[in-house]
């Protein structure tokens, strides 16, 4: 419980900002798995939130994203699947709060996106 | 047993029957007057079984007695009020004062029902932790006082408001609606689970009374598991995680008291019993959708019974507690993380990952970081362990990491 103080204290001391971080990568051209391989993914992601949680700069675990979904046109027309222009969609996000920019590109540095040719995009939650 | 040694050890598991049956009977608000009379029970317990020996069944006198004492007090109460005010009808006082029912039954409703009007949260966790030790474990205030580290006239204030505070709420001793049990129940967990700890963990140096925590923690779990409408994963997750780390309690203290670290117990010491029960509880709770911090936590604790070291051990270990920081951060689970990370993946990730946790108010912080540079970097692992040592505030502690 001692614990809990401390960090409580911390968090009254330094301003923490929420940042989103989102993950891209070229979903239907990468190669099917084997389950071994899939394994080996899922422990570098939980590895590395896991770290970030073990930093208590986790603010929310986010979610994956399916590979498939709908887009809406301006002339409200619908078409299947997020990257029909695009070669990249959106695999998934998470939010962490830090101080700054520095510190999100320095924990985002980490994401195992980049392991797939993806990338991260990192947003500052505006609070205004 | 001679009166002198079994009155205390019947204060510990009737009294709690006692006031939570006559509570029950009288309504919340009067839960001094129903601790009163189980207190008073025992005094006549003391003074008559001293001079005429101990009744054949001791709890059926006790009950009786306090019945009886129960009656007389609201005799005395109708008596005040018919002189005070004549008018009023005593209707059925008499039939009232016969259905004082303590019969096993109610005895279970009634302290089930206690438990949950105690661990209310309109008062803080440490009342909740104090009064379930007074009414719920029978633990005198001097125990409480001892293992809070602190003085019997804090504990006795502290009581006292907490108890203000109920009434003042109208708490009311029922089962809340099956809709409001889980919502309820968490709080209930994490007060047990907290009063294991308070043993487990405990500065207190009186190892009794410290097991005797934990003990009691366990009870107040198993009484839930054992009815049906509390009977809930969750609560069979808490005392599978209980039931493993108790299984370490004649293992992990030598003759002089001082604490053996995990590493250097002797397993032939751990309860294989408590184990296998944990393993039970752990197989019971596996059921519904939602994997509470008990669920994990009782997890680790099963991979903690397996001594030998493994790669399948500790990658299961490493990917509980990521998944344990995801519910909830907790210092004590970054630091077993990053240890576990060291153990699962390498030394040389885990030193960067334990640089970044930001803990250098935590002794053991410093502990992790020596352990982990020991190996790579004695001169650093030496700084680190002297740095823990310079931290740490009890003896336990210091001879834990003085053995490193």
């Amino acid at each position: 419980m001692a614990g809990k103080t401390i960090n409580e204290n911390k968090f009254m001391e330094i301003k923490m900002k929420e940042f989103l971080l989102i993950f891209r990568t070229d979903f239907k051209n990468t190669p099917d798995s084997s389950p071994e391989e899939i394994q080996a993914t899922n422990k570098r992601w939980m590895d590395w939130i896991g770290g970030i949680a073990a930093q208590n700069k986790l603010f929310d675990k986010g979610n994956r994203l399916a590979n498939n979904g709908r887009v809406i046109r301006a002339n409200k027309s619908v078409i299947d699947g997020p990257y029909t222009e695009i070669k990249e969609s959106i695999g998934g996000y998470i939010i962490i709060k830090v101080e700054s920019y520095n510190e999100a590109v320095d924990i985002g540095k980490g994401c195992p996106i980049f392991n797939v040719g993806g990338n991260v995009e990192i947003r500052e939650i505006s609070k205004s | 047993m001679p009166a002198q040694e079994l009155i205390p050890h019947l204060f510990r598991t009737e009294y709690r029957k006692i006031v939570s049956v006559l509570c029950r009977h009288f309504g919340f608000d009067q839960i001094e007057t129903a601790e009163d009379i189980a207190s008073d029970t025992f005094l006549t317990a003391a003074e008559t079984w001293g001079l005429k020996g101990v009744p054949q069944n001791p709890v059926a006198w006790l009950y009786h007695v306090a019945k009886n004492k129960a009656k007389n007090h609201l005799h005395r109460k109708i008596l005040y009020q018919d002189k005070i005010v004549p008018e009023i009808q005593n209707t059925n006082s008499e039939i009232y004062v016969d259905e004082i029912d303590l019969s096993p039954q109610n005895i279970n409703d009634s302290q089930l029902q206690m438990m949950f009007a105690i661990c209310n949260p309109s008062i803080s966790t440490e009342a909740q932790i104090g009064l379930s030790l007074r009414i719920l474990c029978g633990f005198g205030i001097e125990e409480i006082a001892d293992a809070f580290l602190t003085s019997k006239e804090t504990i006795n204030k502290r009581l006292f408001r907490a108890k203000e505070k109920l009434r003042q709420e109208k708490i009311r001793i029922e089962l809340p609606l099956p809709s409001e049990i889980d919502e309820r129940l968490e709080t209930i967990l994490r007060t047990i689970y907290l009063l294991f700890n308070e043993g487990y963990y405990s500065l207190s140096q009186n190892e009794t009374l410290r097991r005797d925590l934990c003990l009691e923690a366990m009870r107040l779990c198993h009484m839930l598991v054992e009815n049906k409408g509390t009977n809930k994963p969750q609560v069979n997750a808490l005392l599978s995680l209980m039931c493993f780390h108790a299984s370490r309690f004649d293992a992990r203290i030598d003759k002089n008291g001082k604490l053996i670290l995990y590493e250097d117990q002797d397993v032939g010491l751990w309860d294989s019993d408590l184990i296998r029960k944990g393993e039970y509880f752990l197989n019971c709770s596996a059921s519904g959708d939602k994997v509470s911090k008990y669920h994990i936590e009782a997890a680790i604790a099963y991979w903690q019974t397996k001594k030998e070291d493994s790669k399948e051990k500790w990658e299961s270990i490493l990917q509980l507690y990521n998944q344990l920081l995801l519910i909830e951060y907790s210092p004590v689970a970054a630091l077993n993380r990053t240890y576990a990370l060291s153990k699962a993946n390498s030394k040389e990730e885990a030193i960067i990952e334990a640089e970044k946790l930001n803990l250098e108010d935590y002794p053991f912080y410093f502990t992790l970081l020596g352990e982990l540079y020991t190996g790579i970097d004695i001169i650093k692992a030496r700084e680190y362990f002297l740095k823990a040592l310079s931290l740490v505030k009890t003896q336990t502690d210091k001879n834990a990491v003085q053995k490193k």
